[in-house]
């Protein structure tokens, strides 16, 4: 038998026996363009760890630290170039969407005027707030005690806290008290709250968010959310779960509902906007604009057309109830 | 010759502030990390399940639990599916098969990790849940996803490896009346199996540190899995939901994480590389 025909070796290099991997290493950190390349290939073991530690602090806390970070650089600019004409706002990234069309309706209509709108959640917002980073923090659920006294709030807008279930379950109408049981998990099945037998799987959002604190401060008192409850980090996601997944209950934004979810009335009354306004739909969170004292001429004009009837019409298109 | 001296002391530079770079983030997230550990006491820290930041309770297990539980899973799927690669393309197909594959596999290592999260969300989560039921986001899908995303890593390391067996090994079994399939189990997989083992570590320290597509796949539920169908969190994971929000002793707690992560992954890299410079040193003897 010759070995001509045999495959075995048929690369044209001989590679050197002890530093094979550490060359792939090398070359696959390359291919993932990420900052371990530049680390001297000599050192792989340290370009692994680098480049693990990239990987974990990468995507999206990256991101926001990145959009920190240009929102001062951008707040600065502004400053610069138009002192006293420039609102900065930071915070909940549930308010951050509206905030954003109320910025270009007032810009629209306040030629050389400038709002810079940022996300990074209310926690943040209120730390901006405090540290004079933002002229104005968005916060997405009410202030606590301690927050109270050190900030002023204005509430913007109310918004309808939804629960939402697949359109093919069969429960449509919840008390707080079997809500709290669903989401501590406690109930397990849907037949002990009038639904079809099958497992309930709640769908919650993650520590510190906004929606997520309100819903606690509302339904859950002094329970916890269940351990086992899937936890996801945007309203969207929820929205996707609860969608593809029969047995699943979420909550969200009432305005973010949309056709293909079902809401849940509460404690007898609907999730509408008209049942927000009168008081008898009892899920409903805060909106607010913070600042720690008095806010600067530029940004009182900016809350003052936020909170006139052209301000609050805009946000109640958006799906907001407006603040009175 | 001064002109070389001068790049030399260049490069030298270069090369040492990408490590300080390093130095720097190793010393800040142990000094913001490592009290809280202390405060907590590495027992309650390390051995509760129970994280409730609002609460002051600050216990990890299940996020090590569930970055255990994908990692492993992760590498079953990574080491079946890279290994036989890795075979077929260094002995069985013809070169030009090769050529072409190689490079096709490599190529996966260039897509984005949000890509595969949301290939996973979009069409394996419903897969899972329609039928083996559980809520589809779960300890499987994710290890589907990572598995997937280490293949490239874990076949390269173990194709250099096999190719790096001197080529008298294979010669000799073959001369011996060995079939290929036998040289291959017998003789082959055996020379190269300290480099395997190193690929097999380096493809795990990179599945434990993988975030964003585990985020989308996993469930980030915070009970311990009991079995592949419940959804976890995992160490990343959880960094990434609350950093955003975190502050105080929840930030802590959370660099703690990253502390802790951290020492995993550089205890698996220490292992990968151990192991390849024992198969190098006993080349040499």
């Amino acid at each position: 038998m010759t070995c001509s025909c045999t495959p075995y070796f048929h690369d044209a290099y001989a590679p050197k026996f002890g530093d094979g991997p550490l060359i792939a290493l090398a070359r696959q950190d390359e291919h993932l363009s990420r900052p371990a390349a530049s680390l001297p290939p000599s050192d792989p073991p340290t370009g692994g760890v680098y480049g693990s530690l990239i990987l974990m602090a990468n995507t999206r806390f990256a991101f926001r630290a990145l959009g920190v970070a240009l929102a001062a650089v951008l707040i600065c600019a502004g400053c610069g170039k138009a002192s006293g004409r420039s609102v900065s706002l930071l915070g909940s990234t549930s308010i951050q969407p509206f905030a954003e069309v109320l910025a270009e309706q007032y810009t629209k209509k306040n030629p050389g005027h400038f709002v810079e709108v940022q996300g990074g959640g209310s926690t943040a917002g209120l730390q901006a707030a405090a540290s004079g980073l933002a002229d104005i923090g968005m916060c997405s659920r009410a202030l606590t005690a301690e927050e109270a006294h050190q900030f002023t709030p204005i509430l913007i807008a109310r918004d309808g806290l939804a629960v939402v279930v697949n359109s093919k379950n069969s429960v449509a109408s919840l008390s707080i008290e079997q809500l709290r049981a669903l989401f501590a998990g406690r109930v397990m099945n849907w037949k002990d709250v009038g639904g079809k037998d099958g497992p309930v799987r709640p769908i919650t959002r993650e520590e510190g968010s906004g929606t997520r604190e309100s819903f606690v401060r509302l339904v859950m008192g002094k329970e916890r959310i269940s351990r086992r409850a899937l936890t996801q980090e945007s309203n969207g996601s929820v929205k996707e779960l609860v969608k593809g997944d029969p047995a699943a209950i979420g909550y969200m934004s009432l305005g973010l509902v949309g056709e293909e979810l079902a809401a849940v009335t509460v404690e007898g009354a609907q999730p509408t906007v008209k049942n927000v306004l009168t008081g008898r739909y009892t899920l409903v969170r805060p909106l607010l604009f913070v600042s720690k004292g008095a806010v600067s001429p530029a940004a009182q004009r900016f809350v003052d057309f936020v909170l006139s009837s052209e301000g609050q019409r805009l946000l109640e298109t958006e799906g907001l109830v407006r603040a009175r | 010759m001064k002109r070389d001296r001068l790049i030399g002391a260049m490069l030298l530079v270069v090369a040492l502030s990408a490590i300080s770079g390093l130095a720097l983030i190793t010393v800040f997230i142990f000094r913001e990390g490592v009290p809280i550990i202390l405060r907590v006491g590495a027992g309650q820290f390390f051995l509760s399940t129970d994280w409730e930041p609002s609460l002051g309770h600050f216990g990890i297990l299940s996020m090590l639990g569930g970055s255990l539980a994908v990692t492993l899973g992760a590498a079953v799927i990574g080491v079946v599916f890279s290994l036989g690669l890795a075979i077929v393309l260094t002995q069985f197909a013809p070169p030009g098969l090769a050529a072409a594959l190689k490079p096709a596999i490599e190529l996966l290592a260039g897509i984005p990790s949000v890509v595969y999260g949301f290939v996973g969300v979009v069409t394996l989560v419903p897969l899972i849940r329609h039928f083996l039921g559980g809520p589809g986001l779960s300890v499987l899908a994710a290890s589907i996803v990572l598995g997937i995303m280490i293949l490239p890593t874990i076949t390269s390391v173990a194709i250099d490896a096999l190719q790096a067996v001197p080529r008298s090994y294979a010669e000799g079994s073959v001369a011996l009346g060995a079939t290929r399939w036998q040289t291959v189990t017998m003789v082959l997989l055996r020379a190269a199996r300290s480099g395997i083992v190193a690929a097999v570590i380096l493809g795990m320290g990179r599945a434990i540190g993988e975030t964003m597509a585990v985020i989308m796949v996993a469930g980030n539920a915070l009970a311990l899995p009991h079995s592949p169908l419940d959804p976890v969190r995992t160490l990343t994971s959880n960094i990434a939901l609350e950093m955003g929000y975190a502050s105080g002793d929840h930030r802590q707690a959370l660099f703690a994480t990253g502390v802790t992560l951290f020492v995993i992954i550089t205890m698996l890299n220490t292992a990968a590389l151990a192991v390849s410079r024992r198969r190098a040193g006993r080349r040499r003897v």
